[in-house]
């Protein structure tokens, strides 16, 4: 179940950081819940093959 | 003294861990320099501009593409080899620091299975490269979750597919390259520690809504909350999807009393459909689109005439939040009201000191609604500069890397950050640029904007200010006087110190004003008298 955007105005989100680390970081030292991805490119940076693969899934 | 680069073929590490295990590398005893970069085109051209490839005797490096990762080592030879041979532990070293400690499981993989784990999430700061943003992005709008999408390269077609698909979920794409939003209190990406308050933000502009929030809590007002939509929002080819949103939730929102709308100029029809919307809003309207004002606006304003127009007019961001204060029934601040003729005394102080040859501007930002800022000041007054990002009416710079008579350049473009952190993170590019524009006999002034806030570089001022020095010396070994010119954008409570970042600048003589439209405006003065001046030198004495 989605979170309306206007709740997130009163009450800060729980972040899921994708990417560069440095995002979270700052979030999470400012007192906010971050959740990291351990993010690295699909398929080992065949986006070709990423795509195939997500056809197939 | 040697240079040496080595290679990890298809290894993926995020810009700003690369950036600190490149510092640390650089730190070592015996070392000079060190670069962490994916090898793209850009920053192939940065390492060989710094003597690394071996004139393409390097066979690695020559075939090293944007999968791959390159470290470039500088320094004594055996400090070299002993980092070339030790470079992957450098590598899990740093990964261990960024990811924290203390954890019990593995972090999760994928969005899915993060989701899985913490099914309260409800909101993706994505930043990954942008060719895989697009695909990252719909996998969070699937699970649910509203997005903050800072990555670019995102073609139109995927954004407004996003977008579209978001909207129909009641969720919002914040991007692609969106930099600053606040919620709940939270500053999302770059954004300044501002007090909650009165004002809320929809903007297409990153550091547009960090300068205008830090300026709003400079004058002891607030930001109830800020949604940032990506720079392409505003054009016809996406309609405003998540500009709209925004406004519809600010007029919504019990919190916010005035709505201020920062952006670069929309596409035609966007801008007619936006004059309908805030023509309806049922809250009082600031509207800054940097420079743009549509005469079709007004016949969306009718209670404009009636002395207190619901929809306000700004030109620049000081404007915006003169006006943004005046509707939540603040006055403006004496820090927002410039005094044109104690600038142009100011200028003339400063051009007095400089050499015949010295009458070009050149303007290095690390914000980019800044530069578009200053251009807008500039041309309002009739003045041409060339930049890299060039507001309609400017002429365009061939080559970024390269400035020409005044320039103003925007160094967080695309050009400049494609696998290397943006300048507000690592200032490494625009440090090596200044110092290049130092050594040109012709400038005549230097301009600057320093970005402070989460995400930014710890001490922005500090990474500029030896080479700042070291211009204004060389300047002055020629017989000549650099004017460095600057702003900061950021408040008392962001971790870098607002004021003793000013002090640090006025402490080398920089002259800092407390925006960046006051900045432009000054430089604005002062090219107008060098230009003046040229033309009485080319006519000559009698």
């Amino acid at each position: 179940m989605s979170v309306l955007l206007e709740d997130l105005f009163q009450i800060a989100p729980v972040f899921l950081n994708v990417g560069a680390a440095v995002f979270g970081d700052s979030l999470r030292e400012a007192g906010y819940e971050v959740v990291y991805v351990d993010w690295s490119p699909p398929a080992g940076g065949d986006a070709r093959i990423a795509d195939l693969l997500d056809d197939l899934l | 003294m040697v240079r040496r680069t080595v290679i990890r073929k298809n290894r993926y590490f995020d810009s700003v861990f690369l950036m600190r295990v490149a510092r640390r590398i650089a730190s070592q005893q015996g070392m000079s320099d060190a670069s962490a970069v994916l090898a793209t085109e850009a920053n192939r051209k940065v390492l060989i501009g710094m003597g690394y490839g071996d004139d393409g005797h390097d066979p690695d490096f020559a075939v090293a593409g944007p999968n791959d990762l390159v470290i470039a080592l500088e320094g004594e030879e055996a400090a070299v080899d002993a980092i070339a041979a030790n470079v992957d532990s450098y590598l899990s070293q740093g990964s261990e620091t960024s990811s924290g400690t203390g954890r019990s499981l593995p972090r999760p993989r994928s969005i899915s299975e993060a989701m899985e784990r913490r099914p309260d999430c409800s909101l993706a700061v994505i930043s990954v490269p942008g060719k895989y943003a697009s695909r990252e992005a719909r996998t969070a709008i699937k699970k649910g979750l509203h997005v903050f999408l800072f990555s670019s390269n995102v073609s139109v077609d995927d954004e407004r597919s996003l977008k579209t698909e978001a909207r129909q979920r009641g969720l919002i794409v914040m991007g692609p390259d969106c930099g600053t939003a606040y919620l709940g209190g939270a500053g999302i990406g770059f954004a300044n520690a501002v007090r909650r308050g009165p004002v809320g933000i929809v903007g297409s502009t990153g550091t547009g809504m960090q300068e205008f929030a830090s300026l709003v809590h400079q004058a002891g007002s607030g930001i109830s909350s800020g949604l940032g939509t990506g720079s392409r929002d505003v054009s016809d080819a996406i309609g405003g999807i998540s500009t709209l949103m925004g406004i519809d939730a600010l007029e919504a929102d019990p919190a916010t009393k005035v709505i201020a709308v920062v952006s670069k100029p929309p596409g035609t029809a966007f801008t007619a459909t936006l004059a309908e919307r805030l023509g309806r809003c049922t809250k009082p309207v600031v509207l800054c689109l940097l420079g743009a004002v549509p005469d079709s606006w007004r016949i969306h304003d009718p209670e404009g005439s009636r002395g207190k127009p619901k929809l306000r007019w700004a030109f620049t961001i000081d404007e915006a939040v003169a006006s943004a204060l005046e509707a939540a029934g603040a006055s403006e601040p004496a820090f927002l009201r410039s005094d044109e003729r104690v600038m142009r005394e100011r200028a003339a102080i400063e051009i007095g000191k400089m050499r015949p040859e010295q009458r070009h501007l050149r303007g290095l930002f690390a914000g980019g609604t800044l530069c578009y800022q200053a251009q807008a000041v500039f041309l309002r007054s009739g003045l041409l500069v060339h930049s890299n990002e060039p507001l309609r009416g400017m002429p365009e710079l061939p080559d970024p890397d390269e400035s020409r008579e005044s320039s103003f350049v925007d160094m967080g473009a695309e050009t400049f950050v494609q696998g290397r952190p943006h300048p507000m993170i690592d200032a490494s590019l625009r440090r090596k640029r200044l110092e290049r524009e130092g050594k040109d006999p012709t400038v005549a002034v230097i301009l600057l904007d320093f970005i402070l806030g989460a995400v930014s570089s710890p001490d922005p001022v500090g990474d500029m200010l030896d080479a700042i020095r070291n211009i204004q010396d060389e300047a002055r070994g020629r017989r000549g006087h650099l004017c460095v010119v600057a702003s900061v954008c950021g408040t008392d409570e962001d971790k870098q110190g607002l004021e003793s970042q000013k002090a640090a600048l006025a402490g080398a003589g920089v002259l800092v004003f407390p925006s960046g439209a006051q900045a432009a405006s000054f430089c604005r003065e002062a090219a107008q008298m060098l230009a003046h001046r040229k033309e009485t030198a080319d006519v000559g004495p009698a």
